[in-house]
């Protein structure tokens, strides 16, 4: 029996995970790699100087960490795992979800690398915009799968199959 | 649930606890009379941060993210464990060192230590977790 793939939690049935979510997670995990990269060079830095560029990379550290890789990693769960439509798509409009993907990621790389590399203020500005805009498409998109169970059009996650 | 996720958790609310105390006793006269609590300002954001937020996430994820195998339905089970210990090796180790450094100027090697450890914590859940994470 293959059970890759398959839902852990208790009574959940076999939800698959959709490519969105699997994109945005394995995005996390590797904001989570690069993070703690930096955030060990930074801590190191403080104990054993490692050059002067280093404590640039602070808002690289809290970026990554913070909005790419626990933001991003709620946002790729809930996609996953929030209440699904009995007709039609089974996620809904998937489409503002995948804007929020590539939002997100564009917006933490501009304010990341924007204040690291000291580029104009403007840069770091259009990213923390990317990255509003992200949370509202993402928004537009779960707000009608947040309902209660057994309410209309929306089925548990255990998906007769 | 899994021994491991029971323990990250679990510690993780231990860590949420202790963090907002500090941040109480921080906001007392006592911060101002004691170097000390100047001093833990950061340790202080990464207890709540790394020792809860993280720690959390981390438990949870190993509990219900999707199954690796019919075998090894979690993964490692031993790479689980390495990161758990790792993690909380590395903080505690900055709990005493960080202070330490910043009002004395020693315990630098610690701080070293507490980095690797934290960083190959972070490194073994990526690698645990990363082929768990498949399309379906």
């Amino acid at each position: 029996m293959d059970l890759r793939g398959e839902h852990l939690a208790p009574d959940s049935g076999t939800l698959g995970v959709p490519r969105l979510s699997v994109l945005m997670i394995r995005a996390a995990l590797a904001y989570l790699a690069t993070g703690f990269l930096v955030g060990a060079l930074l801590l190191i830095q403080r104990a054993m100087p490692l050059g002067n560029w280093l404590p640039r990379l602070a808002p690289v550290h809290i970026e990554y960490l913070l909005l790419g890789c626990i933001v991003q990693l709620a946002l790729g769960v809930a996609f996953w795992i929030l209440p699904r439509f009995r007709s039609g798509p089974e996620r809904g409009r998937a489409a503002p979800a995948w804007l929020a993907f590539v939002l997100l990621n564009l917006g933490v790389q501009a304010a990341a690398i924007g204040a690291a590399a000291g580029a104009p203020v403007v840069i770091g500005l259009l990213g923390r915009c990317a990255e509003g805009l992200a949370a509202g498409t993402f928004a537009l998109h779960a707000w009608p799968r947040v309902k209660l169970f057994g309410t209309e059009g929306v089925e548990r996650g255990r998906r007769a199959e | 649930m899994p021994r491991v996720s029971q323990w990250f958790i679990r510690t993780a609310m231990m860590y949420l606890v202790a963090a907002l105390i500090l941040g109480a006793v921080m906001q007392t006269s006592l911060a101002d009379r004691l170097p000390l609590f100047r001093a833990l300002w950061l340790t202080y954001l990464h207890l709540l941060v790394v020792g809860w937020l993280t720690q959390l996430i981390f438990g949870v994820a190993y509990w219900m993210f999707p199954r690796y195998s019919a075998e090894q339905p979690r993964g490692s089970e031993r790479l689980g464990w390495a990161t758990f210990a790792l993690l909380n090796f590395g903080l505690l180790l900055r709990v005493i060192a960080e202070p330490w450094h910043a009002l004395s100027g020693r315990g630098g090697q610690l701080l070293v230590v507490s980095a690797l450890l934290q960083l190959l914590a972070g490194w073994t859940f990526v690698a645990n977790t990363w082929p768990r994470i498949r399309e379906r």
